[in-house]
Parts: structure tokens; sequence; C-alpha cells
């Protein structure tokens, strides 16, 4: 089994259910990115798995436990770091602020981490007396990652990173990324640009009206003539 | 029976307890001024309810409709305007130009803040010093002019009744460069903004006693109804009195009272029929669209700011006519009477209580919060006297309530407006949920 | 070159010093509707009864220590009795909170809706007031009351004017800078100050996180107590104590927070000392400050009073509307419209 694994979610807000179904994987070191049309419960996804839905049926497994009865700040306690879409930063904190509140579950030193991020994310240590607030759209992105990381999570979930940010930014994003992935981590992602996602995904989930329609390696999704049609914008 | 008959009959009920069980004449005292309470009601309705601004200035309005009966009704006094009217004139002259030149610098100097900040600084405080120079000489005229019972320029002398819409079109008008500046405020601003003003707007009427005498108050303004008095000569007057086997003097009391709420309630009656209409005309599924969803209102092209003047206007109006009728029934203007408390945040609670969104709940609101209002000091009174006999003369509890009842039914009030924010935020008679356009 | 100085020590003794006063007292209370903004999103119209409850409970505690013989001295008792009365008021507010405030966050209802409860919360608070201390004006400052007299400074200067310092001005403004130099140091130096801060900032975000949002609102809460009782104290022992004159306080207090900008700290401290110092100003008869620096032929002959001591109120007004006008956002602030 895989090391985080949501399987047969099933649930929405109180009305219809968005998801009917759905079953998410992702093992640490690899990164997993659900795609999908307009509407098809890519981020409720994202969300229960974070726990921040009422789920009907389906459960929620990260490293063999059971987590599915965790509300999501226990989650986060658990392993999980998240990134929201939008409204991911502290604006009229400082850089340096922002990452300290991303450590507060922590009671344990954090210069390390610290060094870490900094490291990752060079912008980050140049501006770290600067209110956030004050960053441009990339580096506020940068900082949305670098502050989910800063509980040592073993999963990462984004929620679409690179909206509204130029495309030299969404290379630079998917790069740092892909590093992260490296260190160990199980990164899970929606994109709407399924496209550049899946370039660096090693897993990606079609969805659609809240199942998977399509489960293959990034590469095969790209390659199919069938999912680029439907799915992928049918671009390129 | 439906809940609001139901309330509305119960209402009813209470008030004719009142007349048998303590005096007829309390129950109308308490009826005529739960008439102009509704009339308040029914404005801050028309802004909160319908329109969904957070006004809280509804004192302002009230007193400018209360000046209105002053300068409409009271004699005028001609020697004052002899004495200082040319130097008020030229005063207000002199600041009109200021305010003129100030407008015109503010835009012509647009790019340099700084030289623009200097400029309008020194011409605004030229332009005050000047005009002072006319203004404290001719209102020191004016108030030395038979002090003790002029010293201000008086009213007009026309009929009374008259100042009722002129109380409206007087509250209307002070609102609408307040609306203009505070509409498209969040609603922390408006609130801040429009308590402020209504500060400002009784800060006026206290200090300037050339306008309205200030807190020596206007008092003997004329009746739209007979005096007792009169009546009391007068032979049908003694017939009914003879029927009822009531003393003259009382039944001439109820009949001026009863005089009063026939003018009163006409005047309610035309209101709501007007706001009724208005509901149901286009102008008021805007409204409640714009309340409703403001984004999306606005995503469809209407245009929220100028919907949310008018209501602010039309609904200050209203307050404006109530405070105008409030001041024609005590017969004097007092300035020193309007508080915030009183005048703004007790209406506040007239609508919540009744239900905001719905006239037939403002009006009710306005009658049951009168009502409690009133009976609540009589209730404290009695709880006073009874706590008071059962201890020493000294224990500090006693004083306390001895002069509690005044001061405990603001703590009624406030319980009364969380308890129906807590427990029935859509009030006694909940807004009718609009049937779906056809 | 001694009528300037005269000019000078007279603008010090009535303008400055007392501007500096009131400045403070507005700006401790000011942080605390700053505050109440930022982390609960409402302006709260019981603010101004707050600093009055909490002036009341420390008149009645002091009263109690009078009563049994503590005083301290050349300083005011009512330094210790500020003490007693700030965690009762905590316990007061915290109390509302949970009675009323924590449902409507819980169901998140509208601004409004909050700023209507408060409204309630202030008839209720008024009305107990009155009801425990009376309407009746109070002077508790005991102690010595001049650091400076008239007298004393005039025969040591030899100069025609004469400088007055207040106990209670000093006071005012010594504490004023103590407390908010420990605010600033706690909202930017600790876990638990950034934590509100985060929290003000972004809710969600700072859910996520692992704050705890009933411990922020009582933080909060226990927060705008201390300042609350703070400025109405100080007020108080300055300006006596009247609940009607602490009531008229609401207006230049949101007025200062609105300029400084809701929710910021900073602002609000900066939007005070502009309220107070144009309060002052617009309502000071400048003639013998003038008659004293300008050259004599220059000399006015009017009270060179811009508006009478009765509109004081309505100058913090004034400001406000040229704020909204000009910047309304505030100095420091996010939008107002």
């Amino acid at each position: 089994m895989s090391f985080l694994r949501a399987e047969n979610l099933t649930g929405g807000y109180g009305g219809p259910p968005i998801l009917n179904g759905c079953t998410i994987e992702v093992d640490r070191g690899r990164i997993a990115v659900i795609v999908g049309p307009n509407g098809a419960g890519k981020s409720t996804a994202m969300k229960a798995v974070l726990g921040m839905l009422r789920l009907t049926s389906g459960r929620v497994m990260l490293d063999g436990r059971d987590i599915t009865a965790l509300p999501p700040q226990a989650r986060i306690r658990a392993g999980m770091g998240f990134v929201p879409q939008t409204e991911n930063v502290f604006p009229t904190l400082t850089v340096f602020e922002n990452l300290q509140m991303g450590a507060l579950l922590r009671k344990d030193a954090i210069g390390d981490t610290l060094d870490e991020i900094f490291a990752l994310f060079p912008i980050l240590a140049d501006k770290r007396h600067q209110p956030a607030g004050q960053l441009s759209g990339g580096q506020r992105q940068q900082l949305a990652v670098g502050r989910a990381l800063m509980t040592r999570p073993s999963v990462l979930l984004l929620d679409e990173p690179t909206a509204g940010v130029s495309p030299n930014v969404m290379d630079e994003l998917f790069d740092k990324i892909t590093r992260i992935a490296a260190q160990g981590l199980a990164v899970l992602m929606v994109e709407q640009n399924a496209a550049g996602a899946l370039e660096i995904a090693d897993t990606g989930f079609v969805l659609v009206q809240g199942a998977n329609r399509f489960t293959g390696t990034g590469r095969e999704l790209l390659a199919d003539p069938d999912t680029r049609r439907s799915f992928l914008g049918g671009r390129a | 029976m439906n809940r609001t008959a139901l309330l509305y009959a119960a209402m009813a009920a209470v008030l004719l307890a009142v007349g048998l069980l303590q005096s007829w004449q309390l129950a109308l005292t308490i009826f005529n001024l739960c008439v102009i309470s509704a009339v308040m009601s029914l404005g801050v309705n028309v802004q909160w309810g319908v329109a969904g601004m957070f006004n809280v200035g509804t004192m302002g309005s009230a007193a400018v409709g209360g000046l209105a009966v002053v300068l409409v009704s009271a004699p005028p006094v001609g020697a004052a305007w002899e004495a200082g009217g040319t130097g008020l004139l030229a005063a207000g002259a002199v600041l009109l130009g200021t305010a003129v030149a100030v407008s015109v610098l503010w835009r012509r100097l647009s790019g340099l803040p700084v030289t623009r900040g200097l400029a309008v600084t020194v011409t605004a405080i030229a332009g005050i010093l000047v005009a002072q120079g006319w203004f404290l000489p001719a209102t020191a005229a004016i108030e030395a002019v038979d002090a003790a019972s002029a010293g201000y320029l008086g009213g007009l002398g026309l009929p009374v009744a008259l100042s009722w819409g002129v109380g409206g079109l007087l509250a209307a008008l002070v609102a609408w460069p307040i609306g203009r500046l505070t509409a498209g405020l969040r609603s922390d601003y408006l609130a801040v903004a429009t308590f402020g003003i209504s500060e400002i707007i009784l800060a006026v009427l206290r200090n300037e006693e050339w306008l309205a005498r200030g807190v020596k108050n206007v008092t003997g303004l004329p009746r739209p109804v007979p005096y007792e008095a009169d009546l009391q000569s007068a032979p049908w007057a003694q017939q009914i009195a003879d029927w009822l086997g009531w003393p003259l003097r009382d039944t001439a009391s109820v009949l001026v009272k009863l005089a009063y709420a026939a003018w009163f309630l006409a005047v309610l009656l035309a209101i709501w029929w007007a706001l009724e209409r208005l509901a149901r005309a286009p102008w008021g599924r805007m409204m409640r669209a714009i309340r409703d969803n403001e984004e999306a209102a606005r995503a469809m092209g209407k245009d929220v700011a100028r919907r949310h003047l008018q209501a602010f206007v039309l609904g200050s109006a209203i307050v404006g006519i109530g405070g105008a009728m409030l001041v024609t029934l005590d017969g004097q203007f007092t300035a020193g009477s309007y508080q915030p408390l009183r005048f703004t945040f007790l209406i506040w609670v007239m609508v919540i209580i009744g239900g905001s969104g719905n006239h037939r709940g403002a009006i009710f609101g306005g009658f049951l919060i009168w009502f409690v209002w009133v009976q609540a000091e009589t209730a404290g009174l009695w709880l006073a006297a009874t706590g008071a006999a059962l201890l020493s003369p000294e224990n500090p509890l006693r004083l306390a309530l001895e002069q509690g009842p005044a001061q405990l039914r603001y703590v009624v009030m406030g319980l009364i407006l969380v308890l129906v924010m807590r427990f029935a935020p859509r009030g006694l008679i909940p807004e009718a949920t609009p049937e779906a356009p056809k | 070159m001694t009528d300037i100085l005269n000019g000078l020590v007279h603008l010090t003794s009535m303008l400055i010093l007392p501007g500096l006063a009131y400045g403070s007292q507005l700006a401790l209370g000011a942080l605390g509707v700053t505050l109440i903004f930022g982390v609960l999103r409402f302006s709260s119209f019981a603010h101004a009864e707050g600093l009055s409850l909490g002036t009341a409970l420390t008149i009645l505690i002091t009263l109690w220590l009078q009563g049994m013989g503590v005083s301290l001295g050349v300083l005011p008792t009512a330094l210790l009795g500020m003490l007693l009365a700030m965690p009762l008021l905590a316990l007061v507010f915290i109390g509302t909170d949970r009675a009323l405030y924590r449902h409507f966050r819980r169901i998140n209802a509208r601004p409004e809706v909050f700023m209507i409860v408060s409204a309630g919360v202030m008839l209720i608070m008024n009305g107990v007031i009155r009801l425990v201390i009376g309407t009746d004006g109070r002077d508790f400052e005991d102690g010595e009351r001049f650091i400076v007299t008239a007298r004393g400074f005039r025969d040591w200067s030899g100069l025609a004017e004469p400088l007055v310092l207040k106990t209670s001005q000093m006071l005012t403004i010594g504490l004023a800078v103590l407390a908010m130099a420990c605010l600033f140091r706690f909202l930017n130096r600790t876990r638990a100050g950034r934590s509100m801060r985060a929290y003000a900032d972004n809710r969600n975000l700072a859910l996520l996180s692992g704050v705890d949002p009933d411990r922020i609102v009582r933080l909060t809460w226990v927060l705008v107590a201390v300042l609350s009782v703070l400025a109405g104290v100080l007020f108080g022992l300055d300006k006596g104590y009247r609940p009607f004159v602490y009531q008229q306080l609401l207006l230049p207090m949101f007025a200062a927070a609105v300029v400084g900008g809701l929710g910021s700290p900073v602002g609000a401290v900066v939007g005070s000392m502009i309220v107070a110092f144009s309060e002052l100003a617009l309502t000071f008869a400048w003639k013998k400050a003038l008659t004293y620096l300008l050259p004599a032929g220059l000399a006015p002959d009017g009270m060179m009073q811009l508006l009478s001591t009765e509109y004081k109120f309505a100058v913090s007004f004034l400001i406000l509307v040229i704020v909204l006008l000009v910047r309304p956002a505030g100095l420091y602030g996010k939008a107002a419209r």
C-alpha cells in the first residue's frame, strides 16, 4: 500500500456529492497530480485528503494508519503540509514570521528547517524581514510552500500552486517541487495547468465528476490522445 | 389567525388594559409615542431592513426633524433678524466662499500634495477667522434680543402640521450629502461616520443659541389640536363628559390626546402604505436583491451606491417626520434631550425585535419597545419601592435601587436586543420570503 | 527673547502637555478598538462603556483600599485599585464573549450583527454602571496633584507665564508609553502575540497552522481589558470620572482608530495623537501665544479660536471625514470600501 492512500472518497458540502468514489495515492519521493475538467472535484478531493470535508464513505490512510476521523489540524500534526490556493500567507507578518507561524505546532528548535528552506528558496532569505504582503506573486507562492514545509511534513499537498503566476515562475516552482519530492516527501497537487504538471508527475489522476477516469504515469497521460483531447485542453 | 394579527391584537389588548387599569390618559400618551416610535422605526427599517445599510445616525435625523418644527411654526423674532440677520448672512457668504475656494484649490493643486495641504489649510483658517468677524457679533446681538424668552431668530409662524413635511424634507436634505460621502463605505466605517455626524448635528443644535435657543429650549410651540382649556368651555365636550360620567378635565385631556392620535396615525398609515407600494414596485425588489447579494447585483449592472443613497435619504426623511411629530407632541424643542441611546439605539432595538425588512414588524417593534420602555420605569419604580421598604435606609443596594429605575430600562433594552439577536435574529414578525418572480 | 520663552511656556503648559496626555489616553482606548477589530472583526460600540466600567470598578476598589488605610503616598491610590480592576474587567469581557459574541462567531455572522450586539452590550453596561456608581461625577485622585505648580515655576523662572505639570499628566504619558512598549513587544516578539497577529491577518491559515482560536480571543479580551482600565483610569485621574463624558469618548477613539487604519496598532497610536492635537489646536485660543511669538505690530485682536470648545468632539469627526475622503484605508490600514 502507498504511503498516502485515500480510497473510495465519497462526499460533498451537504448538497449532492461532489466526490463519487475516487481513489488517490502517492508514495514518498513521488509526485502525484490530480487533473481534470472544471468542476471535476479536484480541489474537493484534496480537501477530503486534508479532512476539510465530511465523507459519507471512504477512508484516508497515512503510513498505514487510518486517519479518516482526524480533523485537519491533527492531520497536519500527523505529517501533512498544506498549501492553499489563495490567501496562503499572512500578509502583515514578515517572511520570517510567516515561517515561524508554519512551525507553530513544533516544540523543538527550528533552525535547521529554516536553513533548508532558505537553501531551497534563497529569495526568502533575502526578504526575510519584509512583510509577506509586499512579495510578488511567485515569491508569495514560494513562501506559502516554505511555510507548509516548516512542520517537516512527510506529505505535501498543493492546491494549484501555479495559479496566476507567469510561465517562467511556473517552471521554477515545478522545479522546486521536484526537488522537494526528491528529499523524500510524498507530493500531491491539484493543477489547472495539467500539461505542465504532468511533465513532472510520477502519477496522474484524471478525475471526472468526482470519480477516477484515467490513471497513469504523467508521460502516459500526456502521450494518450484521448486524455489530451478531452481533459488537457487539447493543447500542443 | 396568523402571527402578525395575533401580536397586534395582543398589543392592542395591553394598551386597553393600561386604559382600564391605570388611566386612559396614560394609555393614549403611550399610544401616541408608540405611533411616533413606529414612524421612526419604519425609517430605520428602510435603511437597514430594506437596503442593509448600517446607519447609526438616527438621532441626527430626528433632531433635524424637530428643528423643522421650530423653524416653521415658532413666531418670528423680527428684532433678532434686524439685530444680526445681515451679519449672519455675511458670515454665511464668507464661509460659502471659503468652501468654494478650498474645493477649487483642492482640484487645481492635485499634483502637489504638500502645497495643496498647506494652501487648503491656510485658506480654511483665514476664511473661518474672517467669517467669525461677522458671526460672533451677529450671534451675540441675536442672543441678546429678549434673551429670557427669545434670543434666537424664531420661525416663520406657519401652521405646525406643515412642519412635519418640512422636517422630512430637511432631514433628507441633511442626509443627502452625508449619504454621498458614506454610502459606499464598508459597514464599520459607515457606522462610525453616521454615528459621528449625528453627534455633530446635536453639538450644533445645543450650542448655536441663535438658531433654536440651544439648551435653553424653545417652548410653547403651537399645536395642531385645540388646547384642553378651550375644550373645557365647549358645550359638546361637557355633553361627552356627562355621557361618560368623567370629570370635564379628564375628558378634555383624553379628547386632545385622541386628536393627536388621529393626526399621527394618519401619518403612520400614509407612510406605511407608501412603503408597502414601494416594496412591491421594481425599486423594492431591486433593493432586496442588492441587500441579499450585493456582489451579484453589482455584477448585473445595478448602481448599488445610488440605490443605497436613495434608501438612506428616504429613511432619514421618515425619521425626520417622526422627529417633527415628537417635538409637536411635546410642544417644545429640547436640544439637550437627544441622546444616542434613546434616539438611535432604542429605535434600532425596535426594528430588530419587530423583524427587520418587514414594515409590519417594524411598526409592531415601535409599539412594543416604546411600551416596554415606558413601563420598565413603572416596574422599576415599583421594584425600587418594594426593595426600599425591605432594606435599611443605609443599605447601598437600596440607594442604588432608588436611583435605579431610569437606569434599569437601559439594561432591559440591552437585554432584549441581545436576546433577540441571539435567539430570534429574524425578529418577532420575520420578513416573509419573497415569492419567486414569475 | 523673554516674550518667546513666555510664548513657548504658555504653549507647552496649555497645549502640548494636555495634548500628549489626552492623546495617550485616547491611544490606549483606540488600541482596544483596533485589537477588537483586528481579531474579532467588528467595531465595538460597547468600548467606551468598557473604559467607564473599568474606571468605576477602580474607583470602588480604591475607596475600599482607602477605607483600609492603604495609600501610595504621593501617587494616587487608584494605581493600586487599577491592578485589581483589570482582571475583573477581563472576566466581564470574557464572560460577554462566551455568552454572546462566541455564538455569532460560530455562525459566521456579518459584522453588522456583531455591531448591533455590541450596541446591546453597550446599553446593558451603561445601565449597570449607573446603577452601581450613580450618574454623578467623581474625582478620585489623591496624593500629590502637581509635579510643577504655577507659582513654583514662576518663582523659579521669573517668567510671566506659568508652566503647570500635573501628576496625572506625567503618569498618563509615562504609563501609556510603558503599556504601548509592552504591547508592541508582546505582539512582535512573542509566540502568542505573533499568533494573534496571524489570526487577525488570515483566520483560516492561522487555524490550519495550529492556532487555538478560543485562546486568541481570550487573550485579546484580556489585553483590551488592561488597555481599557488604563485608558479610563488615566482619563479619570486627569479630568474626573463622569459616566456621560466617558460615553462621548467613543467617537474620538473610533476616529483615532479609523484615521490610523482599523486593525493597525501603530496606526491607532498615531491616529490618537492626530485627533487629540487637532481637537485642542482647533479649539485653542491662540491670541496669547501669537501675541508673545509674533512681532508687536502683528498681534491679533480677536481670540484666534477657530471653533468654540463645545465642538471639541466634532473635530475628531471632521478628521474622520477628511481621512475617509482622502485615504479611506487610514494611514496604515486595509481598504475601507
